[in-house]
């Protein structure tokens, strides 16, 4: 019960008037930042970090946590809307969101999405008050060897991600990786893969440039060519009667939700992991149990609600480690990090026992910041929906210039503006030859993560590949990742056989 | 399309063989002791793209995929002229940000786009062209801090800067 | 009474118009030349890590204490281990709105990619504002207790099974390795990882044996018992640090600096290279900057103008030496 009267503490600090306009103030700018194509979490908290110097330390927190919160929510509005994914952590969100708003199903995708965001938020945020200290101890047991075997976890819960065409889908998957091995190999700390030695290579191949350039300028140009112009985005019109029921629907997207609220929150708790792997494994685990999974893809609210709620759990779990061990468990929570050092802060198991009020302050802030997050967002609706109902030709061209803006912003570099629209123009090209292309942007996120810990491993073990299968964790993780891998090979195999057999 | 469906396989599987030279600038092999090189990971992938390239090509000998089955061009003129409209328009764009910046740029493509293509009226097409590059503005240079580029036009911000920051 | 208020709001009014910017605040006539538009303050490292996060906090020491009319904008060029970086402001020759954040990349990088073409000699040094210092860790579970424990553990263990994680081969981390076993004749396993904090972190989970980490990406494991720092790269004790003996005092004189400057691009005007120098003596001078680096372990060090470019050359050289005995470069 200590922890009851810490948290009754903590509510007393958020509550307080200051506290309470900086989360409602984080929130909103946090569902534009996130709504924007090109910025998420981690360039908002990057960018407004120094503003948060004229307030007390628990303040700026809340506000930067608020606004955490907030482009979690936000990414998935530009996901839905637009196709786009706003950050990596909503990529998930886009494999049915864009269906369902292309189906007029818009108002419904952004209300699942908001509620699912609640849910895993205000889960993970109970989790977190509850089991802070073993579950940052459980996160230091994750070496290379576990990482990586997570990784693959990741990678086997989606390998059915692309079409039929196999060939295509491995040549995306392969493709995706390479690009992700541009830049510097931190093993030797040799530059590589550095073409036509220009310098803007030197920083690889952000996530962003790819996933914009296709999803955003790509995405247009097929668009515009298929429907000759006459494109209308969506014709839903929203009422409160429509959210009411869009709501009252969701009751059948619990399980969905539940299980992405969990396994998001773990995912999140791990190093290195964050939201993006957290949201993806949510997508491949609901499909994977649900009874109708060909249904995916075309359009499923539990294609929404999962990813989503796992994405908002997870960005909770990624707080634990840094406030507990000091260990950003993603690259928003690395910033925090740098932004607790300045305010004197020693993130750390001392928090706990030095800072109460600080730590107890932002807990209990979350949970405001998550209510409030989602009364703005589904209050916001509307306005976005309008935008929707815009003729396509004033639409295509404001998307354009986000993009173009958008894909500059995060490195300031002319030079990934450009890599972007060759992006477009190519993932245009090979989509009308149906190349699968949400292949290649998932290997471009995880494909760093991976090699590194895969050389890491190697290099610890003296080049044994043994490691990952002597160590307890990686190796539950790495047999459960190669079931998962071995299931759809058979199955892929059988109907390769199946075919060659009725010719 | 049956046509494009090959040249698009060869063309990558060029590209592929390219990676796999480029790779070879670091040691691609197994270092003892220590696991792959720095090249290997890249060079691998490449040579894995390069398989899937050559499969692609098999099926499409086969027939196997629908693109190489199917008679329909793979753009006919009027999806040639769309797309070369949009990706010409952006790569005109692009290019003049280099020039003139972003908030020149902006109004010019919303009006060529929204007035030429879209053939929107004036009173939709201004407020729109007015109003984005000053959001914009808002939103980048003076709530984010983050510069976009201006080309020539710099100097013409320096009051901006000196009123707003 | 109710005058006063008034004076005051108007006070409070002016005091917020001076914090917009739109008045120049200080009136230090050292500096006859002014930013016009906002300063692109370069680092040479990626977003979260620790010469990310010094940039950062100085950008809010000026912010806070409001030393600069119109803001630094942090741009992280981390690629390429500041490659990226180097290359951006050998481009911007003359434009003095640029300056960068300094680490020791500014020597290596261009040691091992002489394609770059970059010459550090060529930008104009600003400021030298602290020294950061290393030493060596453990896991407070181990029996190691001091240096000598340490070497006696390493060579029981065999080189293939002792791990040394670090930065990214090349950077200060393994320099510092390959430093420590020249000395006592060890030979360990380096394992790169991206960032000083996953190393910090690496230890904790027991993943590797040691480390040589910064005092400040360890502190906070420290202050919680759950690491053991044994030595540190000093010819003198860390303040934060007591009761650590420098390597100097057990008999080998192995000390490394990790040097956090600002540098501008080459041929800048003469009166903008004073306003960033007055810039950061104010920085360097603010109670908030002292305090970190007690705290944290950093050593004073202000350098400027030619004694700081004297300084670059002379540990550049080092460098090379360091390098090439490693077989790093030739």
């Amino acid at each position: 019960m200590e922890i009851l009267g810490l948290l009754l503490e903590g509510f007393a600090v958020a509550l307080e008037p200051i506290n309470l306009a900086l989360i409602v103030a984080g929130c909103i700018a946090g569902l534009f930042i996130g709504a924007m194509p090109g910025l998420g979490s981690v360039n908002g908290v990057a960018i407004l970090l120094p503003m948060t110097f004229l307030v007390p330390p628990t303040s700026a927190i809340i506000f930067l946590g608020s606004l955490y919160y907030g482009a979690m929510y936000g990414g998935a509005i530009s996901s839905i809307m637009l196709g786009i994914p706003g950050a990596s952590t909503a990529v998930a969100t886009t494999f049915d969101g864009r269906p369902m708003a292309l189906q007029g199903k818009a108002d419904r995708a952004l209300v699942a999405a908001a509620t699912a965001s609640f849910v895993g938020g205000t889960i993970s945020v109970v989790l977190f008050t509850l089991f802070a200290p073993p579950l940052a101890d459980f996160a230091l047991a994750f070496g290379p060897p576990e990482e990586f075997a997570l990784l693959m976890l990741a990678f086997a819960t989606f390998i059915g991600l692309g079409g039929d065409d196999i060939p295509k889908t491995f040549f995306s998957i392969f493709i995706g990786l390479m690009f992700s091995a541009v830049g510097l190999d931190i093993v030797s700390g040799n530059p590589r893969l550095i073409f036509f030695d220009l310098p803007g290579f030197y920083h690889g191949i952000n996530f962003l440039v790819l996933a914009i350039g296709i999803y955003g300028i790509g995405e247009i140009l097929w668009t515009v060519e298929t429907t000759r112009g006459e494109m209308v985005v969506s014709r839903a019109a929203v009422t409160i009667r429509g959210v009411v029921r869009a709501l009252a629907d969701l009751r059948h997207n619990i399980r969905s939700m539940l299980m992405g609220s969990f396994l998001g929150y773990f995912v999140g708790i791990l190093p290195a992991a964050g939201a993006t792997p957290g949201s993806l494994m949510a997508y491949g685990v609901a499909r994977t149990m649900s009874k109708n999974p060909e249904t995916y893809g075309k359009g499923n609210v539990d294609g929404v609600v999962a990813p989503e709620s796992a994405n908002n759990a997870a960005s909770t779990g990624s707080m634990l480690p840094m406030l507990t061990l000091g260990i950003p468990g993603s690259p928003t929570t690395a910033i925090l990090l740098g932004g607790m050092v300045i305010w004197g802060l020693e993130p750390g198991p001392m928090l706990f026992i030095e800072h109460k009020e600080f730590v107890w302050g932002l807990i209990a802030s979350l949970y405001a910041a998550n209510l409030f997050a989602l009364l703005i967002n589904i209050a916001f609706i509307p306005a976005f929906l309008m935008v929707l109902r815009m003729p396509f030709t004033v639409l295509a061209p404001v998307i354009f210039i986000l993009c173009v803006v958008g894909g500059y912003a995060p490195t300031q570099d002319m030079h990934d503006v450009w890599l972007m629209l060759i992006f477009g123009v190519m993932g245009y090209l090979m989509r009308k030859l149906d190349y699968p292309l949400a292949p290649a942007v998932l290997a471009i996120v995880l494909g760093p993560l991976a090699e590194a810990s895969v050389r890491q491993s190697l290099i610890m073990a003296h080049g044994s590949f043994g490691i990952f299968f002597e160590r307890p964790i990686s190796a539950i993780i790495m047999a459960i990742a190669i079931g998962l891998f071995a299931w759809p090979l058979i199955m892929v195999v059988r109907r390769l056989v199946g075919p060659a057999r009725a010719d | 399309m049956r046509r494009a469906e090959l040249v698009m396989a060869l063309v990558m599987a060029a590209f592929s063989l390219y990676i796999m030279w480029k790779s070879t600038e670091l040691p691609v092999g197994w270092i003892e002791g220590e696991g792959p090189g720095g090249g290997a990971f890249p060079f691998w992938l490449a040579a894995g793209m390069l398989v899937c390239c050559g499969w692609i090509v098999l099926r499409w000998a086969r027939r196997q995929s629908p693109p190489s089955r199917s008679e329909e061009p793979y753009m006919d003129r009027t999806a040639l002229r769309v797309f070369a409209i949009g990706a010409g328009s952006l790569l005109a764009m692009i290019g003049l940000i280099h020039i003139v910046g972003v908030y020149v740029v902006i109004p010019l493509y919303l009006i060529f786009y929204m007035r030429g293509i879209g053939h929107h009226a004036w009173s939709v097409t201004a407020p729109l062209a007015l109003a984005m590059p000053v959001a914009a503005f808002l939103f980048f240079e003076i709530a984010l801090k983050i510069t976009l580029p201006k080309g020539y036009t710099e100097p013409a911000f320096y009051p901006l800067y000196e009123m707003l920051l | 009474m109710k005058h006063l208020g008034k004076t005051a709001a108007m006070a409070a009014g002016l005091a917020m118009a001076a914090g917009a910017g739109t008045v120049a605040v200080s009136s230090d006539a050292a500096a006859a030349w002014k930013p016009k538009k906002p300063v692109e303050f370069v680092i040479m490292a990626g977003k979260g890590g620790g010469a990310d996060r010094l940039a950062r906090f100085i950008q809010g020491i000026i912010k806070k204490n409001k030393l600069a009319a119109l803001p630094l904008v942090p741009i992280n060029k981390g690629g390429g281990s500041g490659a990226e970086a180097l290359r951006y402001l050998k481009d911007k020759q003359g434009d003095p709105h640029v300056i960068m954040a300094t680490l020791n990349s500014y020597y290596t990088t261009p040691l091992r990619n002489p394609g770059l073409g970059v010459d550090i000699s060529k930008f104009t040094p600003i400021a030298r504002l602290a020294e950061d210092t290393f030493q060596l860790w453990v896991h407070s579970d181990t029996k190691i207790m001091s240096v000598k424990d340490y070497v006696a553990a390493v060579k029981k263990a065999g080189p293939k099974n002792w791990k040394m994680g670090g930065t990214g081969k090349g950077q200060e981390d393994s320099l510092v390795t390959a430093m420590l076993e020249g000395a006592y004749g060890i030979k360990v396993t380096y394992v790169p990882f991206k960032g000083g904090g996953t190393v910090a972190k690496q230890l904790i989970g027991k993943h590797i044996d040691s480390t040589v980490n910064n005092p400040s990406e360890q502190i906070g494991f420290w202050k919680a018992g759950k690491s053991r720092a044994l030595a540190t790269f000093t010819p003198k004790r860390l303040k934060a640090f007591p009761d650590v003996p420098t390597f100097a005092e057990l008999g080998q004189n192995l000390s490394y600096f990790m040097q956090r400057s600002v540098v501008a691009p080459g041929g800048i005007p003469a009166d903008a290279e004073a306003y960033y120098v007055d810039l950061f003596d104010k920085v360097y001078k603010s109670e908030d900057w002292q305090n970190y680096l007690t705290s944290k372990g950093l050593l004073p060090g202000w350098l400027t103008g030619k004694a700081l470019q004297d300084y670059f050359v002379k540990e550049r050289e080092a460098h090379r030496k360091l390098l090439m005995s490693m077989g790093e470069i030739k």
